[in-house]
């Protein structure tokens, strides 16, 4: 009986990230923190940042200006749309769809902002023909 | 009187054995400390959507609204608004990035924004204070609603709330009361919903009657009393409170981090407007049948117009199952609010606290979270006995101003800036909490006054939350060599959505 057990052999699955090969050079520029990765980040920050200023400048112009409204024209307390007051249509029911408009309004923009980053980093590909990208 | 008890009495058990029951299901599938905490983050964004709305709509929403409309008409719109719009400025300024900064909880995002303990001890201190402030009044109202529907001694309300709130968190985590809360917005809805159509159909059997005739012309003016220039001041005050303090409340910013990932956590908060949309129409609706059919809720007894006016209404059989209804529903609020706050509170106790190596004792991860929501829940319960007549509104309106002028800052600060320092974050934490804590301190232990000082005093977050921003703005700028190293790399993490492959640090 010279059966030798057969010889070890190592097995290794494929590796399960593709990393660094296939990222686009885009997000390695952010990794790095290099000014081009800086660039980027800014104007991602800038964008979503001003999205969210607008939305509220909307919300501090109409909602907002209520108040001050009712305060300098007092001849609205006795405005009535059909049995109601005014003030109670505004503010008890027409601010909550307005409220939900300016939220679906501002989740449309901003998830496109993403999307436009998303290309971006994505974009700035190493000339390499063979990267899918 | 004893026929009388019965509807809120079966509706008292029947909610608390709901809720107990779907508590229980849920521990069937709750197992690791991450269910505990934050569900394992596989919250859908509409089932998320009714859990916060179910946690958000308190006692204060539920029979507060509805009563402070009734004696003082428009001005009290801005409550239900204010804490609507709260949920926009909070989706357009830290839904997403709270998320994705993969924190538990406040302290765990200003720790590992900032970097540094202090910062986080500080944060912790202020979640347990602003927390158990909220606790005490869902306790006292508890005890209201009992006294009024079925006669039980004020303790007992109180009590029963926590004992179920205990009940139901300690066993299951946040996995089971996710199902519990979402439960329960749907029953707080279906509560006010159902007896509306009712007593709508009686208003218009009886002719329609205008409610603004039977109340003073100040009825339909939304300015707060007295007017001029101290009733537009207070009425911005309450509006930066409740548009700022919302992002700030603890059991709701827990909630954030339930979300797979920042586009469902933008969804879910743009469900909750929605929601909260719906549900705010109706109390108005209470509150203008009050002034023609109860009267005589309108000095003092406001608190109860809810509860009471199925019955003033339409009485007999009808009245009593309507009267059960909103009794289950005020009950779901007390519970359901209470909940979202213990496992707030309890999160950063047993994190902080019970969670620590004491002497070469340590707790793990799940029996540390239930001694800690047993502290969460005992301490504001304790607190609660002795005094039950603090009015519910004020209380919760209190919390709003202190959350705004703290962690709101923080939050908006460290999102979107990236010069915040720890120095920065401290020294405005103290500024906007001690401003704003001790005003209100100051409001709630004198009797009611008028004039400049009191609506400054009783309504600071007008002036509260520009000093704590300003001087986080400023100290930070002056220890401009303490930015942590890591702050770029953590707005990458906050900012990027999540299909983009990035080194998040």
């Amino acid at each position: 009986m010279s059966d030798q057990p057969p010889p070890r052999v190592r097995v290794t699955g494929p590796p399960r990230r593709r990393a660094h090969s296939v990222r686009s050079a885009g997000t390695r520029e952010i990794d790095a923190e290099t000014a081009l990765g800086e660039v980027f980040m800014r104007s991602l920050l800038r964008e979503q940042l001003f999205l969210a200023l607008r939305v509220l400048a909307a919300l501090a112009a109409t909602v907002g200006m209520l108040p001050l409204l009712f305060h300098l024209i007092p001849a609205l307390d006795d405005v009535r749309v059909g049995q109601m007051p005014l003030s109670w249509l505004l503010l008890g029911v027409l601010t909550y769809p307005w409220l939900v408009l300016l939220g679906w309004f501002y989740i449309r923009r901003s998830e496109a902002h993403e999307r436009d980053f998303a290309d971006l980093v994505g974009s700035v590909d190493e000339r390499d023909p063979a990267d899918p990208r | 009187m004893t026929t009388d008890v019965v509807p809120g009495l079966v509706a008292v058990l029947l909610v608390s054995l709901a809720t107990l029951v779907i508590g229980t299901w849920g521990l069937r599938i709750s197992r690791t400390t991450s269910d505990f905490f934050v569900a394992s983050r596989t919250v859908r964004p509409r089932l998320n959507a009714s859990a916060i709305g179910g946690e958000y709509l308190s006692a204060a929403s539920f029979l507060g609204v509805a009563g402070l409309l009734l004696t003082f008409g428009a001005e009290m719109l801005w409550y239900p608004v204010g804490w609507t719009a709260g949920y926009l400025v909070l989706l357009v300024l830290v839904a997403a990035p709270l998320r994705r900064s993969g924190a538990y909880t406040l302290p765990d995002f200003a720790e590992a924004r900032l970097g540094s303990r202090g910062v986080r001890k500080l944060c912790s201190v202020l979640v347990v204070g602003i927390g158990w402030l909220y606790l005490l009044p869902q306790f006292q109202g508890a005890g209201v609603t009992l006294r009024s529907t079925i006669g039980a001694p004020p303790w007992a309300g109180s009590l029963v709330v926590a004992v179920v709130v205990l009940a139901s968190v300690s066993p299951g985590g946040m996995r089971s009361i996710t199902f519990v809360q979402a439960f329960q917005y749907w029953l707080k809805l279906t509560a006010l919903l159902i007896p509306v159509f009712v007593l709508l159909a009686v208003w218009l059997a009886d002719g329609a009657a205008d409610p603004t005739t039977a109340a003073p012309s100040s009825w339909s003016v939304p300015l707060a009393s007295p007017g001029g220039g101290i009733g537009l001041y207070t009425t911005y005050s309450l509006i930066v409170a409740t548009f700022l303090g919302t992002m700030g409340l603890p059991h709701v910013v827990v909630r954030f981090y339930t979300n797979p990932d920042g586009r469902a956590a933008r969804r879910t908060t743009l469900a909750v407007l929605a929601l909260l949309g719906i549900f705010y129409v109706l109390p108005p609706v209470y509150a203008a049948l009050g002034r023609i059919y109860a009267p005589d809720l309108v000095e003092g007894r406001s608190d109860v117009l809810v509860l009471e006016l199925p019955n003033l209404m339409v009485g007999g059989a009808v009245g009593a199952v309507l009267t059960g209804l909103v009794t289950a529903g005020a009950f779901a609020a007390f519970l359901s609010t209470s909940s979202g706050l213990t496992i707030a509170v309890a999160g950063v106790l047993s994190q902080d606290v019970t969670g620590r190596r004491w002497g070469s004792f340590r707790l793990g991860g799940v029996a540390a979270f239930r001694v800690a929501a047993a502290i969460a829940v005992v301490v504001p319960l304790l607190m609660s006995l002795p005094a039950q007549d603090v009015a519910v509104a004020r209380t919760v309106g209190l919390a709003f101003a202190v959350t705004a002028s703290t962690f709101a800052p923080l939050l908006m600060l460290g999102i979107w800036w990236r010069g915040l320092t720890p120095a920065g974050a401290v020294a405005g934490l103290l500024v906007g909490g001690l401003g704003s804590g001790v005003a209100v301190a100051w409001t709630l232990a004198t009797s009611a006054s008028s004039g400049w000082t009191s609506a400054l005093l009783g309504q600071p977050a007008a002036w509260s939350v520009p000093a704590s921003i300003v001087t986080m703005v400023v100290v930070s700028r002056l220890t401009r060599a303490s930015v942590p190293a890591h702050a770029g790399r953590f707005m990458v993490r906050l900012h990027t959505p999540e299909v983009v492959e990035l080194e998040r640090g």
